[in-house]
């Protein structure tokens, strides 16, 4: 039975929905204006692309049907190779960028060795272009020769996908240890947690929570960034995509490739808006009454 | 043995002398009071007193062991102190329960069972046991600052350190508060509050010591300081106490 | 019986209808720019199909298509010659190979760059009649293990690798079938890279490109072998936009090569030394 409460939730939840999907605050109105703005729009757009003079040439290269249902499989099989380097990475990233972020906090002048090493590395993997480590990691590695280092592509791609993408990851994590107030730590240790614990126990857990939208966003261009490895001779979905380019001399197998991408792109930044939502309400719920 | 000695306290931040020599002894179970305008040097002694902020002179000997010596193991002194913060800096991300055990048992190495044993205890002592599975932002500011001081006293702190605990609060929560620090006392815990809540000084105190220009210009029995202070300025900030309605 | 006059007459017929020949070709035959014939490649040219310094400031590296050495740069300035163009009025440009088969306008008249004609690309390009006739063959790192194989069955364990939008991939897959998944390589460097690196045991590349990559490029390699010609044969062609009507130029210009022996005369100038390889089978 509807109580008090579930009748105050109800709109709520559609502000809510509202809010997620981007509509923002308008009600029952303000949705119906926004679709049929919408639909006006892109019906707008189509009429534009397709009396192009060059759209059945266009229509023909890029959106081909036939060459889609007939790409889409093996490309699909393709890009389970980009997951594949996608998962490793993250799991790699996530631990190494939090040491790295941890060590560039740690105070004092004993450790600022430890300390410019971290920025050296933070400001040098975040100024080299990705494609630029992929290929000099990729094909200069084994080229040295030595006989215990692997020449497996998605080795390596993954190795330079974790060195770039834990320098972007670590500032974040910085930024989150940073945000979380003096006092916190301050109370911790009043306690007799040493500075270790006061980190583990009470900084950490909180300042991952506060970076959790940042670090999805910097997941979500390394889905994107496996296709690079597609530069060291991997058949991922974007060479398997170039491959059929190639072969047909048409484009749309680009564009089932993309699609892929979104597609898993799509859920995980939806994902990301409801947990910054959701963090915003908590943190707004909290403090001093 | 007195439970707290300081000798010769001297602090300073950048060119400002906030302590120029505060000289003081509690004894066990004795209620101090510290009271003074403000910056005046009560948080800054406390906070010295817990070794948070280092000093620039002087002594501090809790219980008989000299704190301020080099090669001193400052987690350890800090379990046997206890010390609340005017801001309750609950740690958010845990539970009530966990606040108080964390601790208990990662400094103190107790079992959870243990420790969540004597948590319940004391918050079920002063009136919080319905809220242990709580988080912090679901409390009142009188509430979260009670559990700060059960989070303190799960330590089992020889000395315990309020620094003005109640003057972040609303006023319908101070009592609840004061209360609880009044148990504590009764129950023969050695403090040190700093507070400007005059009336409950002169109640609780078994000495009030008034801070100014970084050194105790006076102390004695609550009596003797609010009624007949022998100092010009305690006259002059009793009055503008009083001026203000606070006593 | 004829007049001496006759006679020169008749020689002086002929000779102008040997010169103009060419000038009426080029009346039916229309360029992207006119009066001159525009011939698109990418960058780098390669040998054997392109040969020559590029003089310091040129954009082209490695060979220099303008120089008219190479298989495939001799091949161009013939036709050219053909169609009544002097190689001064022929035009070099870069097209990346992407650009050879994207929509719209060309902005050359003909593509070369060693593209083989298939039935599927020709349905969005034009292709001109061969101009080679291509076998592929596999190159080797000597004294690995893979170079010891002998047939195509032998292949099938090892690692291979071939450069994108070749055809070379391709035949990995339908004719190899090798048990490993293959590499593809956006570039010709990346590929030899991963050659030198024992990244993949093996590349497959057309004949003339695998002496090539065994005389210049990765010195202790050798080509183990060329795999037996396909039926019907893989060829290349000239690519063109779909429909030009250049393409009956060109075609006749080549065929007129073919006939007067001058192609041939070029193959053996450029790519005598791309043959002897053993079959593998």
């Amino acid at each position: 039975m509807a109580s008090e409460g579930d009748r105050r939730a109800g709109p709520e939840v559609a502000a809510r929905s509202s809010k997620v999907l981007g509509l923002g605050a308008g009600g029952p109105r303000g949705v119906a204006i926004a679709v049929a703005s919408t639909v006006v729009f892109f019906a707008l757009l189509v009429v534009a692309v397709t009396h192009a003079p060059g759209w059945p040439e266009v229509h023909r290269a890029f959106f081909s049907w036939a060459q889609f249902r007939t790409t889409l499989p093996e490309i699909s099989r393709a890009f389970l190779l980009n997951v594949k380097i996608f998962c490793i990475a993250e799991a790699l990233i996530l631990v190494v960028a939090l040491l790295l972020a941890v060590i560039r906090s740690l105070p004092g002048p004993v450790f600022f060795p430890l300390r410019a090493l971290a920025i050296a590395y933070a400001d040098f993997f975040r100024g080299v272009p990705t494609i630029l480590v992929i290929v000099l990691l990729g094909f200069g590695a084994p080229g040295l020769g030595l006989k215990s280092v692997p020449t497996s592509t998605t080795f390596w791609g993954i190795v330079a996908l974790v060195l770039v993408y834990t320098a972007y990851v670590s500032e974040v994590y910085r930024a989150g240890i940073e945000s979380v107030h003096p006092s916190q730590e301050a109370a911790a240790r009043s306690l007799g947690l040493t500075r270790w614990q006061a980190t583990r126990y009470v900084v950490l857990p909180q300042a991952v929570r506060r970076v959790i939208p940042p670090l999805l966003n910097d997941f979500i261009g390394l889905q994107k960034d496996t296709a690079l490895v597609s530069t060291l001779g991997a058949i991922e979905a974007l060479n398997q995509a170039q491959i059929d380019v190639n072969a047909s001399f048409n484009f749309t197998p680009y564009l089932a490739a993309a699609l892929l991408f979104v597609a898993i792109t799509i859920p995980l930044a939806r994902f990301t808006d409801w947990l910054v939502l959701r963090d915003r309400r908590k943190r707004q719920a909290g403090g001093v009454r | 043995m007195s439970a707290l000695l300081l000798e010769g306290l001297r602090k300073s931040f950048g060119r400002n002398q906030v302590l120029r020599g505060v000289d003081l002894e509690v004894e066990e179970h004795e209620v101090v009071c510290l009271i003074g305008a403000s910056g005046s040097g009560k948080s800054t002694l406390l906070r010295c007193v817990n070794l948070i902020e280092p000093i620039d002179a002087g002594r501090i000997v809790v219980g008989g062991e000299e704190v301020t010596r080099r090669g001193i193991d400052v987690n350890r002194v800090r379990r046997r102190i206890g010390i609340v913060f005017q801001a309750f800096n609950l740690f958010p991300h845990m539970s009530v329960l966990r606040n108080v055990t964390l601790a208990p048992q990662a400094v103190l190495g107790r079992s959870r069972a243990e420790a969540e044993a004597r948590a319940r205890e004391l918050l079920g002592r002063f009136g919080l046991a319905d809220k242990t599975s709580d988080y912090p932002d679901r409390l009142s500011g009188g509430q979260q600052q009670r559990v700060a001081i059960v989070r303190a006293l799960a330590m089992d702190p020889e000395l315990m350190l309020l620094d003005e605990v109640t003057s972040a609060l609303d006023p319908e929560l101070v009592a609840e508060v004061l209360e609880l620090i009044r148990e504590l006392a009764a129950g023969g815990m050695t403090m040190v509050i700093a507070t400007h809540e005059m009336a409950f000084a002169r109640d609780i105190a078994d000495r009030v010591c008034f801070l100014d220009g970084g050194v105790i210009l006076e102390q004695g029995p609550p009596d003797a300081i609010f009624t007949a202070p022998r100092e010009p300025r305690t006259q002059q900030f009793l009055e503008r106490i009083v001026a203000a309605g606070r006593m | 019986m004829p007049t001496t006059l006759e006679l020169m007459l008749r020689a002086l017929v002929v000779l102008v209808a040997l010169v103009l020949a060419p000038a009426a070709l080029a009346a039916n035959c229309p360029t992207v720019s006119k009066g001159t014939l525009t011939v698109g490649t990418d960058n780098p040219a390669y040998p054997p199909w392109f040969g020559g310094n590029p003089p310091p400031g040129s954009p082209w590296k490695v060979s220099d298509p303008r120089s008219g050495e190479g298989y495939e740069s001799a091949v161009a300035y013939a036709v050219a010659s053909q169609l009544g163009f002097k190689s001064t009025q022929v035009v070099w440009k870069y097209v990346p190979f992407n650009k050879a088969f994207a929509p719209g306008p060309k902005p050359f008249d003909f593509d070369v760059n060693q593209i083989s004609y298939t039935p599927a690309r020709a349905k969005v390009v034009s292709f001109s009649n061969s101009y080679y006739d291509v076998n592929q063959a596999v190159v080797v790192l000597k004294g690995t293990k893979i170079a010891s194989v002998r047939n195509v069955k032998g292949l099938r364990s090892f690692k291979l690798g071939a450069q994108l939008g070749t055809t070379s991939y391709l035949y990995i897959k339908d004719t190899i079938k090798p048990s490993h998944q293959p590499a593809v390589y956006p570039q010709n460097a990346a590929a030899i890279q991963a050659l030198k690196n024992k990244q993949i045991d093996g590349l497959v590349v057309d004949l003339p490109t695998a002496f090539y990559i065994t005389s210049a490029q990765v010195q202790n390699a050798k080509v183990l072998g060329q795999f037996p010609t396909t039926p019907g044969g893989e060829h290349f062609g000239m690519v063109f936009a779909k429909g030009n009507p250049l393409v009956g130029c060109v075609n006749r210009a080549l065929a007129r090569l073919k006939a007067n022996g001058q192609l041939a005369g070029i193959r053996q100038q450029w790519l005598a030394k791309a043959t002897g390889a053993p079959v593998l089978k």
